[in-house]
Order: structure tokens, then sequence, then C-alpha cells
């Protein structure tokens, strides 16, 4: 025979996951979600913007020549005679761009004049290729002749990777920060969603009255209970499946793509090798994972209590403050936090159980201690039981009061009943 | 062993500012059918609780088959609550398979007992249909099966009738005499009177949160029509004002109707006392033309409303009838 429990919780669990729109939104948010990475990417490369015909007259002739043609720029130089009328006429000629004769010493004799606005990518072109050229001028008229080249060869690109002591692996702090802030989100984004699924699942068995005769075979406690468990399970699911989706592409797709990657980048070469740690990124889902749980049973909860007290998803607005408005302190806390994974309030924020799952799993990707996780984790998860006890005692009585709305005084005294 | 199946003794329960029960006792003998009746926010819903082990009372004690009432002991109750639905997207197999392992079937037996119960009320076609496909009279029934479908010892229908036409409430009725033939205890909470009249042996009355009567239907009726007749005479060769002057000396109250059309009068009237019949009988006779002589059986009805105001009036402890031996 199997425990009223398990019925409860087995129930809510697949009347769940067998819906059409729970299969599409796990199938489809991940995919969602790297097309949104991807999509600038994509942007740049379907549209290159067309050549522009720019036309130089070029009074001193020394910059004229040394004028590169590129993706977006094709230059032409005209003799100096050249009228201007003319070529404006010419509706193929993008602009036409006058240098003066005493570029060399005055670098803003000089101009462009143009049908259309000019795009920043043009102007910018043209600067930087004319700058370098009046720059290399007046070298060589000082008598440092190859400075250029010289510069070149020394030139230094420096990237530094984090050893953290007493650990062998390297993180680089801007990825560690990118991946918390992602976590932290995913986890916002889960507690809200999830916590509010309990919430308004509760208010509709109490509208439509199915709770009278749920109650007459399982004690009220067992229901919210079997209810919130079965509810957390269906977001475990839908993360473990997302989970095994980036793991594997962590795996399979980072070390093929960093072989890809021409050595000479280190910068994106430590974003990639972190990222195809997989170790490292199953460690990252396990703390997910458990933050997520403690999380959501912290919260969804006291996201039960509300629901059994009112009558309706309109009424519960007032009261939902009191959860919704410490999740969007954690998510907020987080980014600051981020910035700092080691001050004293980003650890007191990652212990007080309100914000800790949040806040955390921003921190974590940096390399916390053990300890400290495993402290943050202990106060979350008895102080979960604490709020899973006291939501038992309002909900039994919540489920049973129709009509007025109560206020949070009226709910905790409900607490208090025998 | 005790011979009564739920005994309710000294049950108090307060909710915020409101006594919802106050020093309830109440003793339901195995087999009958028991009607627990009361005017609207009594306290009725508040014991059925407590007996389902729902809540908990304050103080006082419940007691189920002669052993304090435990968690245990609801899958021996069947409850049919007066507000009750489904959940709407599941099917009604599978709501109804979920709801009889809840009450502790096995998935073999609760399959077995739901092709029964589902053949017997004819609607096996319904299986699969969503529960937001039914109409409320056939989602009432499904809510009965998932109330009976157990075999509990003791079943508590609250207000059972609300809702289902004449046809289907005459089946329902049938059913749950069916069942207390087969050794079920029947609760009833309704304020059908008539259903009460009908099918109930035991009553109490709850009135404010206390018992205000408890006793055997047929008792009660008796006890409250004690010294009460009615007689009917023709008006058209008679005067009921003489009737009333001749009558007046042996009655405590009287109260006369006429129907026009049979062109007849009636009066019903509670005597002094059981000894004032005789002479009282002698002077109508002498007085009118006499259709008619009888008893005056109080309706349920009559006894419940009378009931009510006298203890809205006073707060005397409750009259206690018990079935003539």
């Amino acid at each position: 025979m199997k425990s009223s429990l398990s019925l409860i919780i087995s129930r809510e669990f697949f009347q769940r996951v067998s819906r059409k729109s729970f299969i599409i939104t796990t199938i489809l948010m991940p995919i969602l979600m790297i097309g949104l990475m991807a999509a600038p990417a994509l942007i740049m490369m379907v549209s290159t913007p067309s050549q522009k015909e720019i036309a130089v007259i070029d009074f001193s002739g020394m910059i004229a020549p040394t004028l590169q043609n590129s993706q977006s720029v094709h230059i032409t130089a005209y003799a100096p005679g050249t009228s201007t009328d003319t070529l404006e006429a010419n509706k193929n000629i993008f602009g036409v761009l006058v240098i003066g004769e005493d570029i060399i010493k005055n670098p803003s004799s000089i101009s462009l004049r143009t049908h259309e606005a000019a795009s920043i990518e043009l102007e910018s072109n043209l600067s930087q290729q004319i700058s370098s050229t009046i720059e290399d001028i007046r070298l060589r008229e000082l008598g440092y002749d190859n400075i250029r080249q010289i510069l070149d060869d020394t030139k230094a690109n420096v990237v530094i990777t984090t050893e953290r002591i007493g650990q062998e692996k390297s993180t680089s702090s801007m990825v560690s920060f990118f991946i918390g802030i992602a976590m932290t989100f995913i986890l916002y984004m889960f507690l809200l969603i999830y916590g509010q699924m309990v919430m308004t699942s509760i208010i509709e068995e109490k509208n439509n009255r199915v709770l009278e005769i749920v109650v007459s075979s399982v004690s009220p406690t067992k229901l919210m209970l079997g209810k919130i468990l079965g509810i957390g399970l269906v977001a475990t699911v839908q993360i473990l499946i997302w989970g095994i989706l980036i793991c594997s592409v962590s795996a399979w797709l980072m070390p093929s793509l960093t072989s890809m990657v021409t050595g000479n980048d280190i910068e994106l070469m430590s974003v990639l090798s972190q990222l195809g740690d997989t170790g490292y990124i199953i460690s990252l889902f396990a703390y997910l994972l458990l933050f997520l749980i403690g999380g959501f049973l912290f919260y969804s909860a006291i996201f039960a209590a509300i629901g059994s007290a009112v009558d309706n998803i309109q009424d519960a607005g007032q009261l939902q403050s009191i959860v919704i408005i410490p999740i969007m302190l954690g998510l907020i806390m987080a980014m600051s936090v981020a910035n700092d994974p080691n001050s004293t309030l980003a650890f007191w924020l990652s212990v007080i159980p309100f914000t800790s799952p949040m806040v955390m799993l921003a921190r974590i990707p940096f390399g916390i201690s053990t300890g400290e996780i495993i402290l943050a984790l202990v106060v979350l998860y008895v102080s979960t039981m604490l709020v899973v006890w006291l939501a038992a005692k309002i909900y039994r009585v919540g489920i049973f009061m129709y009509g007025k709305k109560p206020n949070l005084r009226e709910l905790i005294r409900w607490a208090t009943y025998k | 062993m005790s011979n009564n199946i739920i005994e309710v003794s000294h049950v108090n329960k307060t909710y915020t500012r409101h006594q919802a029960l106050t020093d309830v006792s109440i003793d339901i003998p195995q087999g009958s059918i028991y009607g627990l009746l009361g005017p609207n926010g009594a306290g009725k819903t508040t014991l059925i609780r407590i007996i389902n082990h729902i809540t908990a009372p304050d103080s006082g004690i419940v007691r189920f088959d002669g052993h304090q009432l435990s968690a245990s002991d609801i899958y021996n109750i069947g409850y049919l609550p007066e507000e009750r639905g489904l959940y709407k997207k599941m099917k009604v197999g599978e709501q109804a398979m979920f709801f009889a392992r809840l009450k502790g079937l096995s998935k073999k037996d609760a399959r077995r007992s739901l092709d029964q119960w589902f053949e017997k009320l004819e609607i096996t076609s319904w299986w699969n249909k969503k529960v937001e496909e039914l109409s409320k009279g056939m989602a009432q029934k499904i809510q009965f099966i998932i109330t009976v479908l157990h075999n509990p010892r003791l079943l508590i229908f609250d207000e059972p009738f609300s809702g289902f036409d004449p046809i289907n409430a005459g089946i329902l009725k049938r059913e749950i005499l069916e069942l207390r033939d087969k050794g079920a205890t029947v609760i009833f909470s309704t304020h059908n009177m008539s259903s009460v009249e009908e099918l109930c042996d035991d009553i109490t009355l709850i009135n404010n949160s206390h018992n205000i009567l408890t006793g055997n239907v047929e008792a009660l009726r008796k006890q409250y029509g004690a010294n009460r007749y009615r007689i009917t005479f023709d008006s058209a060769s008679s005067d009921a004002h003489q009737l009333m002057q001749a009558i007046e000396p042996f009655v405590v109250s009287s109260r006369q109707s006429d129907n026009d059309k049979l062109s007849s009068s009636t009066v019903d009237f509670t005597l002094r006392s059981a000894d004032a019949l005789r002479p009282m009988l002698a002077a109508a006779n002498n007085t009118v033309l006499i259709n008619s002589f009888s008893p005056l059986m109080p309706s349920m009805d009559e006894i419940f409303i009378s009931a009510v105001e006298n203890s809205n009036n006073t707060t005397t402890q409750p009259p206690v009838y018990n079935e003539a031996k």
C-alpha cells in the first residue's frame, strides 16, 4: 500500500510533467537561451554592411596613397584639381573626402561631405587610418623611422588567471561572475515560477472545494507537504534535464571548440577551458540543485500558507509581497555581491536563509570554502523545516476560511491554534 | 464493546472570537441513521470535521468504536462534504483511483470496487472523460462513489441531496439505505426536514454551538405532539367562534383556519392536560358538527423551529427524549 504522501506527490508530479506546456518549455527553454546568446553574433554575420565608395581629393599628396580599402570602404583617389561638384553629383559616390595641404601640421584640416549620414564605423575607419599615417610621417620627420615596427614587436598582452592557493583550478573572475549571475537568475526564476505554482494550485483546490474531499482522506499537513514536494520534483526534473544538456555541451562541444581556436587568444582560451571543465560544471550544478531545492522548499512553504489563506489570486497580491520582496532583494544583492564575493556583507547574506540561495550561488563560481557552503546549506535547511512546520499550521486553518481577506497578523494567530 | 460507533463527549472548539462548539456530547449508535441538524453556522460542520479527524477539538474527547479517534480511523469513514468539488483537469477514472487509493485501497481493490460502482450507477462510459466535461449532477455521482467505495463503517453526508434531481436523489437514497442495511452507520447533516423524518432514527439539533436537542425521531415527535389535537368541522352549519368559546376552559392555545372551498374550518389546539380531552371533546361535540378529530404530530420542521426559538430565549440544558420502551 502506497502511503498517502507519496500518492499526493505522484499525482502532483505526473499531472504536471505530462502536460504539453511542461514538455515544450523544458525542451524549448535551453534552445531559446542559446539562441538569445548567439543572436547578436548571428545578426552581425548576416548583416555585412555594403561597401561605400569614398572619393578622396588629397591636396597634401601624402595621405591618399596609404588609405586602404576594407569591407565597408572603397577608396578612389582623384587629382587635386577635380571639381567636387561633379563628384558629389555622382550617385555612386557615397562621400567626398577632402584632405588639406597642411594636414600633417593641422589634423583638423579635413572634411567629409556626404548625402546621407555617415556611419560611426565609416568615420572611425577613415580617421584611424589617417591618424596613423600622420603619426608615421611625424615620427619619420623626427628621425624615428621604424618605431611602429618596434612597438608592434615589443607589445605585450597580459591576461591574469587567478590561481587560488590550495586549489588546482584557475578561474577567470569574469567567467565566474557571469556563471554566478546566470545561476542566480535561474534560481530566481524557479523560486518565483514554481513557488507561485504551489500557491495558485492551493487556491484552485480551495476554490473548487476539492480540498474538502481530499482532507477527509489525508491530513492537511500531508496534503501541503505532498503538493510542495510534488511541484519541487517537477522543478528538479526540469533543472536536471537542462543540467544534463549543458554538461554534455561542456563535455563534448567545448574541447572541440577549444581546439578550433588558434593559440593566440589567451583570454578566450581560458574562458573555454573553464567552461569545458566538466567536473567544475557538474559541481556547480550540484550546488545549484541543493540551493534550488532548499530555497524552493523554504519559499514555497510561505507561498502555500498564503495560498491557503485567500479565496482567489487577486487577494493574494498583498500577502505575496512577503515572499516576492526578499526573493527580489536576493537577486539584487547577488548582483552586487558578485563584484566582491568575499566581503563581510556577502558572507552574511549567504547565511541568512531569505537571501542565501541566490547570494551563495553568485559566489560559488569564484571558489568559496566548502565549510562556508555547508554552513549556508545547514542554516537554509534547518530554517526550511521551521518554516514548513509554521506554514502547515497556518495552512490547516486557512483552507477552511472563506470570505474575509486575512492579514499577516491573522495568519500568525492561526499558527497558534491547536 | 460499546454499541456506539461514535461517542463525542464534552467537546469544545473555539476560533478567534467565535465559539464553534460548546460542551457538545453525542452518541451515535452502530447501524443507525443519525441526523445532525441545526441552522447555518451553528457548528455542525465543525463537529463533522472533528469526527473526521480533520480538526482537533480544544477539549473533550471523541471515540470511534470504543477507542479514541486516531488518524487511521479515517479509512473507516466516508465523508461527502457539503461544498464539494473534483480536480477539473483529471480524468474521471484516474481521479476516482486517486481518491480510492488515498482511502487505503490497493490498486487492484480500488479498480474492482470502482468497476462495480460505475456499473451499478450506469456510468462506465464516463471513465475517460475529463471532470470539466461533466454536469454538476454527474460530478456528484462520482463524489458519492468516492465517498462510499472503500466500504466505510461510518458514512457522513453533508447535505447529500442538494443539487440532485428527484430521480438521482431517489437513487442516492436507495444506495444509502442499502449501505445501512449492510451494516454501515450513516450521519446526515441537512436542512431538509422531510428527509430527516423519512430516513433518520435519531437526531441531534445544534444551535449556537450548543447541543439543544437530542433524541429518537419518533419519541421527539410524540413528545412535541403531546396534548396537541386538530378538529375539523363544517363551517356552514356552525360557528367557529362558538367552538372556541366552548373549548376555551380546556386548552392552553388554539389556532383557527378556514377553508372556504370545502366550507370547513380547522382548529389546532394544545390541551391543558391529558385529563381535559374527554370534557373538551364533549363540549366541542355539543357546539359544532365535527368532521374529524385527530392527534396532531408535529413535523420535524416545527420541532426544529420551536427548539431553536426556545434555545435562543433560554440557556437551559438540552432536554433528552428517549425512545418509548
